[in-house]
């Protein structure tokens, strides 16, 4: 065991459970204020319910040894038996590398909430939560992050294939997007969608989140590096030149279009880049994390339109800055991935722009299917099933009037009138 | 000249608004109010505590107009705001004895 | 007795409050509402999606007021409150046919 390591992973865990609180933040003042505790109690409830599955089977499923194909992990860490304080992963006690990786899964699963906020049964969701992270992304997790180890078999993404996704950019990014189209497509539309205005209701609050998740994603993304060394190091600085870049790519869309750059902009702009930076921030440099970061800040400004001519209801764009933003990470590490970085990283090819030839984008966009087609088609399955019999979406007098009176009986602020009224006050 | 007051639920809003913009009217004062009539309110628990909550938002607003157009402009209010569900409100109507326009300093009919 | 309600800018509310204090006119009350007139609201830009947000921030007062003291009030109000920009709002007057003072249970005109 090393001390510094273990100290790192440590504090990353603690970062990376900062980000939740903070996602709720996040999510919490895009909302209208009639809804507001409904989708922080969903993201709430997300940590609560998945660190119970975690304990008992996803941790085994995610990271035990391999049964078979890369597909998925055996059973001989159930209820984390056969783990003790001693245990170790690399170089720091495996409690911490549980905590850490489950602490994912509910950022994970948090990201998809935003789809369906306002309109979603809570008690839907209680179902749909254990089911989606049991069939959805242990299985995922497990591609991606199980990596083979000194007498264990880890996923096929991380081993046999060999693509880049440092900390999760199909196994979170990708993932949680597709789910969250998958879901909107499902529960529906709100009512009065594009027709009033559904507009934020606390942007300061939604810039307090922004703050707390990129705080946190610095245990996120340098914290998977699971050692306090020159590549968290390297994680660390392409965090952030990915994030800056990104707020400014944001910024300059809405300047060029709008003719003036918001803080929700900014705001969205930061979380795009933080996305995008999640699968690259361990083989790109860090003048190619500003690359990235523009890009991804000026393709998720774009993105976020799709669902107006497409006709689907993404709440909180999560599809537009989760998935398109881990896409444009996967896909330009294709392009820049250093032969320096890639041979620290000890297996895979350097990108385009290096010398690489187009062999290592290959394997990213075979990842990127891969964790997409599986997590829509899966989440498809569990949200129709949910649907058919107890039914996902609440009723119309309840959407309207507001759903944290109804499904939680709590008004979140003491105004007469309730806030109802949106004005330019 | 009349003033027209109609409180009705917040969400009819936009459509009362279109309906009256498409009948001409322009201008009205809008606020947020709380009612409390046939409509239920609602329970809610605080750490275990329940609070019974009989204000329901709804959402206020006056338009003064000529005497002939009255009735039409309290009918389209009352159609566009309606769901047949209780809580729907009211509209009421009151004499109003002169008008000034501020900006201009005119008044009555030439006010409005 | 008459009620005189007034719908002017928030910014213009202290210039007003003095003018009335000064015309021996304490009392009065004031809501925040929202005005759609004549004035364009303007428009906000949320990730992309623009909206159109057209009621504007406005204070609505209110006072009951002898007859004889009506014009004055009325006048008082509506230069106090006056920028000559679109948007100063109205003032109208209703008639009142009882008014009681809560704290003693005077009535009418010992009431205002």
């Amino acid at each position: 065991m090393d001390t510094g390591d273990t100290a790192w992973m440590l504090a990353s865990t603690a970062l990376v459970m900062l980000m939740v609180p903070g996602l709720a933040f996040f999510y919490g003042g895009m909302v209208r204020a009639k809804s507001v505790l409904n989708i922080m109690m969903m993201v709430m409830y997300a940590l609560a319910i998945t660190t119970v599955v975690w304990f008992l089977w996803g941790y085994s499923g995610a990271f035990g040894d391999d049964v078979g194909g890369g597909l998925l992990g055996g059973g001989e860490s159930l209820g984390l038996k056969n783990i003790t304080l001693e245990t170790l992963s690399g170089t720091h006690p495996t409690y911490i590398f549980v905590v850490f990786q489950m602490l994912f899964c509910v950022v994970t699963i948090g990201l998809v909430a935003g789809a369906i906020a306002d309109r979603a049964k809570f008690s839907a969701w209680m179902l749909f939560v254990p089911l989606w992270v049991t069939f959805v992304y242990v299985p995922v997790a497990h591609w991606v992050f199980a990596f083979d180890g000194d007498t264990t078999k880890g996923g096929w993404i991380a081993n046999q294939l060999g693509a880049f996704d440092f900390a999760g950019g199909t196994a979170v990014e990708v993932n949680s997007g597709m789910s969250a189209l998958a879901l909107a497509l499902i529960v529906g539309r709100r009512v009065g969608w594009r027709k009033e205005p559904f507009r934020p209701h606390n942007l300061p609050a939604v810039l307090l989140g922004a703050g707390l998740l990129w705080f946190g994603w610095y245990g996120f993304n340098a914290g998977s590096a699971l050692a306090a060394n020159g590549t968290a190091a390297l994680a660390l600085i392409n965090t952030t030149g990915t994030a800056t870049a990104s707020v400014l790519g944001w910024m300059a869309v809405e300047i060029i279009r709008d003719k003036r750059a918001t803080s929700f902009g900014a705001a969205s702009g930061a979380i795009a880049g933080l996305v995008a930076a999640t699968p690259s921030c361990g083989t790109v440099s860090p003048l190619g994390s500003l690359l990235v970061g523009l890009v991804a800040g000026v393709v998720c400004a774009w993105a976020i339109g799709v669902k107006y001519r497409l006709g689907y209801d993404d709440s909180l764009d999560v599809v537009g800055v989760h998935f398109v933003g881990g896409v444009v990470g996967m896909v330009m590490i294709g392009l820049l991935a250093t032969q320096a970085n890639v041979e620290n990283l000890g297996f895979g090819s350097a990108g385009l722009f290096y010398g690489g030839g187009l062999t290592q984008m290959g394997k990213q966009l075979v990842a990127v299917v891969a964790v997409m087609v599986f997590a829509f088609a899966v989440t498809w399955v569990i949200a129709k099933l949910i649907d058919m019999t107890i039914g996902f979406r609440i009723d119309e007098e309840i959407e309207v009037s507001g759903i944290d009176q109804a499904e939680h009986l709590e008004t979140a602020y003491d105004n007469i009138g309730g806030g109802s009224l949106q004005t330019g006050a | 000249m009349k003033l027209v007051t109609a409180v009705i639920k917040p969400h009819k809003w936009e459509d009362v608004r279109e309906a009256l913009g498409a009948a001409g009217i322009a201008g009205m004062t809008v606020t947020e109010a709380s009612g409390h009539g046939q409509q239920k309110g609602h329970t809610e628990v605080y750490r275990g505590a329940e609070y019974e909550v009989t204000l329901v938002p709804k959402i206020r607003f006056e338009v003064v107009v000529d005497d002939a157009d009255a009735e039409s402009v309290v009918a389209t209010i009352a159609s566009a705001a309606r769901t047949g569900k209780i809580g729907d409100g009211k509209v009421w109507v009151s004499p109003v004895e002169s008008v000034v326009r501020v900006r201009t300093g005119e008044t009555d009919e030439s006010a409005l």
